[in-house]
């Protein structure tokens, strides 16, 4: 069962049930999940954890939803992996990456939309639903196809054909809206209230983004119950940020790691901070969409929406619901912000590949590229415990790095060969 | 009639634009303002507009004409 009390505004604070809502009534503020801490401390333990499947669901007690029979594809408990290649070229002796392109859909949205997808069931809805120009569509396609229900799949009508086979693969509803960002993205939140279906990233939302906080979960299961000094996160809506951090001082209330001792959430279970959690967080986001790391830089208190133009266009959320939020955590944990410059995206997938054998997205090379910034800045030291988050797959942003293809043209015989191989020597 | 919830942006030269009051006084929109924000380089208002739905997209396109950002309520909807 979920230990789940309702939802509760960030804002004003008002209570609600556990529904399909996502904004306040009273002042419009967001709603996020109120949990049963009480009881889940008396349940959980590392041992119920370890002897759970090898998915998200090993977390249940911490996810809000009924997790006896779950949609799940086996989202979750992907690698960890400890980086000598890439640690090694950038002067990092205890890197580790968490490979999170490897999940069935690959990227780290089915996390989320597991949770979401589940929670839809639950409420007894027949269709889930989404906006997405990528990863998001293929992994609400792929959880409907799972669930034997029907997906509705919002793109907009310019988006290259090779990112949208990854999801008409599952046979969803696929609208293609002609119209600009803006209006594709209004014409969305006003469909979500007039029709009948679960909007993973929109009434689904409180229960969607909890899915991301079993990215914190597992880097501390997976390195021993233990929190790294420094985790590098991209960043679009700011969501999957808080939600590691959440992740991180949930373990530490719960008393799950190791040589910590339990402590009470405190009023507000959201922005809980405990003593013990030293990690910096340092979000990564490209600089043609960079509207949180503008913010922080410029020690402002509000985050400013742009106009996304950016190679990594599963980062180009230019309004990000969740900017406000991630500027407290990076101030709240010691951690920083960085824009990458668009030049240095490609060189960032790059590198990843050729020192970890890991052929990640965009928003891979963004990540890749802070995190060089951060070694050679020395804001992480050589002997810091560092994780970099990678969360999507290489081969859905192919187009990115058509320019590594530079075969040695032969005529089939050996003398063609050794002529190419060695110039003739 | 419908109901729509949106956030405007202002920029620090809109800021002092009665763009709120001129959207009620051009449409016949009724503006119902729920939460606010005003700081040095930009400014936000939640609100809920209620009216007949091409009222309300007509009043929003002259809103966005102004030069203040139109959102949904919540930031971006479409995910990467």
């Amino acid at each position: 069962m979920a230990f789940v009390n309702g939802l509760k505004c960030r804002e004003c604070g008002r209570e609600y049930p556990a529904e399909p809502l996502n904004v306040c009534d009273f002042c419009f503020g967001p709603l996020e999940v109120v949990y049963d801490y009480a009881t889940i401390s008396e349940v959980i333990s590392r041992d119920r954890i370890e002897k759970g499947p090898l998915s998200i669901w090993r977390y249940k007690d911490l996810l809000p939803a009924e997790a006896d029979d779950p949609v799940d594809i086996m989202a979750g408990f992907t690698p960890l992996i400890k980086a000598k290649g890439l640690g090694k070229t950038l002067g990092l002796n205890n890197l580790y990456i968490k490979n999170d392109s490897v999940n069935p859909s690959f990227s780290f949205k089915d996390r989320p939309v597991s949770v979401a997808a589940t929670k839809a069931l639950e409420f007894g809805y027949e269709t889930i639903a989404c906006a997405s120009t990528g990863n998001l569509a293929c992994s609400v396609a792929a959880h409907a196809a799972r669930a034997g229900i029907r997906a509705v799949v919002f793109i907009p009508s310019d988006l290259e054909r090779g990112k949208i086979i990854g999801a008409a693969i599952y046979n969803p509803v696929l609208v293609a809206v002609d119209g600009s960002y803006d209006q594709v993205n209004r014409l969305c939140s006003e469909l979500a209230d007039d029709y009948p279906w679960a909007f993973v990233n929109i009434n689904m939302r409180p229960y969607y983004a909890e899915g991301s906080k079993t990215l914190g979960y597992e880097v501390a299961e997976q390195l021993g119950w233990r929190l790294p000094d420094h985790v590098v996160v991209p960043a679009a809506s700011g969501a999957m940020f808080t939600k590691i951090w959440k992740g991180f001082n949930e373990m530490a209330c719960l008393g799950l790691l190791e040589g910590v001792e339990a402590s009470p959430f405190g009023i507000d279970q959201n922005t809980v901070h405990h003593p013990a959690v030293t990690t910096a967080m340092h979000m990564i986001q490209a600089e043609g969409c960079s509207p949180i790391v503008t913010a922080w830089a410029n020690k402002q208190t509000q985050v400013i929406a742009v106009r996304p133009d950016s190679l990594a266009k599963s980062l180009a959320i230019g309004n990000p619901a969740d900017g406000i939020y991630s500027l407290k955590v990076i101030d709240n944990s010691g951690g920083s912000a960085y824009a990458v410059p668009e030049s240095n995206i490609v060189d960032g997938i790059k590198l990843l590949a050729e020192t970890e054998g890991i052929f990640t997205e965009t928003a891979g090379g963004v990540t890749v590229s802070g995190l060089k910034h951060l070694a050679k800045s020395g804001a992480i030291k050589p002997d810091d415990l560092t994780v970099v988050y990678i969360t999507g797959n290489g081969l859905k942003t192919q187009e990115a790095v058509e320019g590594v293809v530079n075969p040695l043209y032969i005529k089939p015989s050996i003398r063609g060969f050794e002529e190419a191989f060695t110039g003739g020597k | 009639m419908g109901k729509q919830r949106v956030k405007f942006t202002f920029e620090d030269n809109l800021v002092k634009q009665p763009v709120i009051y001129e959207l009620g006084q051009k449409f016949k929109i009724i503006t119902n303002i729920r939460r606010a924000e005003v700081g040095e380089e930009v400014g936000w208002v939640v609100l809920e507009l209620d009216g007949e739905e091409p009222e309300i997209q007509r009043g929003l396109e002259w809103v966005s004409s102004t030069g203040v950002r139109v959102d949904p309520l919540g930031g971006d909807v479409i995910e990467g």
